[in-house]
C-alpha cells in the first residue's frame, strides 16, 4: 500500500506575521518558511506505518511555487520515498488543492492519504474533507490515533467533548491532529540522501484542473490591539481589581 | 434568500454554538431554517424550533445519522441545498468535519470560521492564528459558511415557534462506522460558552495540580481550560485545549496560570473581555495581552486566590 502525504509550505509557526501596509495580504518577503506542522505529523505517521510493514511507499506532494520543492525535500529527508511538485503560480484554495490531489490519487492509487488537519496560514481546515468528498472516500478527521485492521482503519478523533472512535473503510483520507505523534528531525546524512530521491514536477494545467480562486480577499488587516494592562502586586490587589474595577467576579 | 443551518447536538441536547450561528444568519438576513440530523433527536428539534428567528426546523431522523457521520450527513445536506442561499454551521468539530464535505459535493469553496458578517456575500475571518483578519467575498451560487461562535451573541433560546417538518434521512454510505466515545464529563460550564475560564499550562507541572484550578473554578462558576503543552503532557484531556487548533473562547474573564502566551494559545483567548495572567516569569509574553498581570509562583498565588474569593 502506498501512502500519499500532501505537504504545504507555510510561514514558520514561530514567526510573528505582519500585515502589509497596503492591506493586500501578509508580508512574505524574507520570512522564514517551513512545512505546515500538521503535515510533519502526517509524514511521520506515514513513515511509522511503513516501518511497521503496513505501507510500502510514502509519496509527498506539494502544490505551489518552485520553492515548495524545498518542503518536499524536507519530507524526503524525513524518510519519504518520492516527491511530486505541482507548480501553481498563486495561492491555491482548498477546493482546488483537493481537485489536484484527486488527480494525483488517480495516478498513484494510494490506500491512505494523510492530510494535515489545518494549514496554519489560511486556517481553513477543509482540504482533507473536500478530497474525501470528491473521491467518494471515507474521512477520519482530527485524528490522534490510527490502527490499520485489514481494509479498515480504526481512528481516534479529537472532538469538542473528548475522543471519538470510528472505523473507516479504506482507501480513506485521514486528517491528523497534534497528538498523533512527535515528528522526527531529518539527520544530516538523510538530508544529503534526500537530494537524490526522485521528485517529479508538473503544472496544475497538466492535471486539467481549474485552479482559479473562488473567493476574493479584498482586505487583510491587523486585529484590534488590546490596551496595555497593569501588573498587580499581590493576590489581594488582583481580587480587588476584578471585583471593583473590572467587575467580572 | 433562505439559510439552512446544521444544528450541532448529541441527539439529546442542542449545542449552544447553534444559537450563535442563528445570530450570524440573522445578520445575513432571510428565512432561517435549521436542520436537525440525528437519531431520536425530537427534543433537539423542539429546542431548535423555540430559537428566536428560526422559521422552520427540518428533522432527518435515522440510525445512520446518530453520530454526525460526515459521509452520511453531507449528501443529505447536498440533496436539500437547492433553494438555499447559505448553508451554515457552527465551527465546532462537528461543523468542521461535515461542512467542507458538503461544499466539495456542491463544488463550492467554503468560508471557514467567520467572525463578522459584512453583507450576504462578504465576511471577515481570522487567518494566521488570528494575527490577521481577512475580508473575504464569495461569489459562489450557494455560500457554505462556518461560524466562530464567540464572535456572535447567542440568539434567544426561547420565543420562536418554528414549524417542524420531517425530511428523508438518506442512505448509509457504508464508509464509516461509529465505535464509541470517550467524553469528559464535568459539572462545570462548557468551555466555549462559560462566562469565566481558568486555564493551566506547563507551569502546573502535573495533572493532579489542576485540582487547585478546579477549586477556584468552582467558586467562580468557571470552566477549566489548558494550553497545548498541558494537554500534550497528559495533565488534562484534549478537549481542554484552548488555542489556534483547540477551542476558541472569549469569556468575560480568562485567567491564564503557568501559561507563557505563545501565538497559538493567544489565538484562542485574546478576545476575552478581561485577561489575568499568573506567571513567575515577568517577561512571559502572556503579560502583553493581560489586563491584570501577577508575577508570582502559581503554587502560592492560586491557593491564596481561592481563599480570597470567599
Ligand atoms: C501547529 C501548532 C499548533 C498549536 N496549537 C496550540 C493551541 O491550540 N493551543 C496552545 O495552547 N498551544 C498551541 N501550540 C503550542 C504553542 O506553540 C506553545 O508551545 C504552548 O502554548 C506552550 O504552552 P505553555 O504556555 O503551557 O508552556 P510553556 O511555554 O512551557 O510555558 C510555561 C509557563 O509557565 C510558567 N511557570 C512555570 N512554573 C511556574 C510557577 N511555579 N508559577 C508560575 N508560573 C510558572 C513559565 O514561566 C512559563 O511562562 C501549537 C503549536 C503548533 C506548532
Ligand atoms: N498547497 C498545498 N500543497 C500541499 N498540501 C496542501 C496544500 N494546501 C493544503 N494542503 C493540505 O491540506 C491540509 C489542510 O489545509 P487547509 O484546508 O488549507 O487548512 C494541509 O495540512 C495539507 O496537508
Amino acid at each position: 500500500m502506498k501512502v500519499l502525504v500532501p505537504v504545504k509550505r507555510v510561514i514558520d509557526y514561530n514567526v510573528k506575521v505582519r500585515v502589509k501596509a497596503d492591506n493586500s495580504g501578509v508580508e512574505l518577503a524574507n520570512v522564514k518558511m517551513a512545512m505546515n506542522p500538521f503535515d510533519e505529523i502526517a509524514v511521520e505517521e506515514a513513515l511509522r506505518l511503513k516501518e511497521a510493514g503496513g505501507a510500502d511507499e510514502v509519496v509527498a506532494v506539494s502544490i505551489g511555487p518552485t520553492q515548495n520543492q524545498e518542503t518536499i525535500r524536507t519530507a524526503l529527508a524525513m524518510g519519504a520515498d518520492r516527491g511530486i511538485h505541482i507548480e501553481a503560480p498563486h495561492e491555491v484554495e482548498p477546493l482546488a488543492v483537493a481537485k489536484l490531489l484527486k488527480e494525483v490519487v488517480a495516478r498513484e492509487e494510494p490506500g491512505l492519504v494523510f492530510v494535515g488537519k489545518q494549514a496554519i496560514d489560511d486556517d481553513c481546515n477543509q482540504t482533507g474533507q473536500m478530497l474525501a468528498a470528491i473521491l467518494g472516500w471515507a474521512q477520519g478527521t482530527f485524528v490522534s490515533g490510527i490502527e490499520i485492521r485489514g481494509d479498515t482503519a480504526a481512528v481516534v478523533r479529537e472532538v469538542d467533548g473528548g475522543l471519538e472512535h470510528l472505523e473507516v473503510k479504506m482507501p480513506a483520507v485521514v486528517t491528523v491532529d497534534l497528538r498523533l505523534n512527535e515528528p522526527r528531525y531529518a539527520s544530516l546524512p538523510n538530508i544529503m540522501k534526500a537530494k537524490k530521491k526522485p521528485l517529479d514536477s508538473m503544472s496544475a494545467g497538466d492535471l486539467g484542473v481549474d485552479i482559479a480562486p473562488r473567493l476574493t480577499i479584498t482586505r487583510v488587516e491587523e486585529p484590534p490591539a488590546r490596551e496595555a494592562g497593569i501588573k498587580v502586586s499581590d493576590v489581594g490587589e488582583l481580587v480587588d481589581k476584578l471585583k471593583n474595577e473590572a467587575k467580572v467576579i | 434568500m433562505s439559510i439552512l443551518i446544521l444544528a450541532d447536538h448529541d441527539n439529546g441536547q442542542l449545542a449552544a454554538a447553534t444559537l450563535n450561528t442563528v445570530t450570524a444568519a440573522t445578520e445575513i438576513g432571510g428565512d432561517i431554517h435549521v436542520l436537525v440530523a440525528g437519531d431520536a433527536s425530537g427534543e433537539v428539534a423542539k429546542a431548535a424550533a423555540a430559537i428566536a428567528g428560526v422559521s422552520k426546523v427540518l428533522t432527518a431522523d435515522a440510525g445512520t445519522l446518530s453520530h454526525g457521520i460526515a459521509e452520511n450527513i453531507a449528501p443529505l445536506i447536498q440533496s436539500m441545498a437547492a433553494g438555499y442561499s447559505h448553508l451554515m454551521a457552527p465551527a465546532t468539530t462537528t461543523g468542521k468535519n461535515i461542512m467542507p464535505r458538503v461544499a466539495a459535493l456542491l463544488d463550492v469553496m467554503q468560508v471557514s470560521d467567520i467572525i463578522k458578517v459584512e453583507s450576504a456575500d462578504t465576511f471577515q475571518r481570522p487567518i494566521y492564528a488570528g494575527n490577521a483578519i481577512a475580508t473575504v467575498t464569495s461569489n459562489e451560487s450557494v455560500k457554505v459558511v462556518t461560524v466562530r461562535s464567540t464572535a456572535f451573541e447567542a440568539a434567544a433560546a426561547q420565543g420562536g415557534s418554528a414549524s417542524i417538518e420531517a425530511v428523508d434521512g438518506g442512505a448509509d454510505s457504508g464508509l464509516s462506522s461509529y465505535v464509541k466515545s470517550e467524553l469528559s464529563s464535568s459539572e462545570r460550564p462548557e468551555l466555549t460558552s462559560a462566562p469565566i475560564v481558568i486555564s493551566g499550562g506547563r507551569g502546573m507541572q502535573d495533572g493532579s495540580n489542576f485540582a487547585m484550578l478546579e477549586k477556584v473554578a468552582d467558586k467562580l462558576g468557571a470552566a477549566v481550560g489548558a494550553s497545548r503543552a498541558a494537554v500534550d503532557a497528559g495533565f488534562v484531556p484534549n478537549d481542554y485545549q484552548v488555542g489556534q487548533t483547540g477551542k476558541v473562547v472569549a469569556p468575560d474573564l480568562y485567567v491564564a496560570v503557568g501559561i507563557s502566551g505563545a501565538i497559538q494559545h493567544l489565538a484562542g483567548m485574546k478576545d476575552s473581555k478581561v485577561i489575568v495572567a499568573i506567571n513567575k516569569d515577568e517577561e512571559a509574553p502572556i503579560f502583553q495581552v493581560a489586563d491584570f498581570g501577577l508575577v508570582a509562583d502559581l503554587f502560592e498565588a492560586v491557593p491564596e486566590l481561592e481563599i480570597k474569593l470567599d
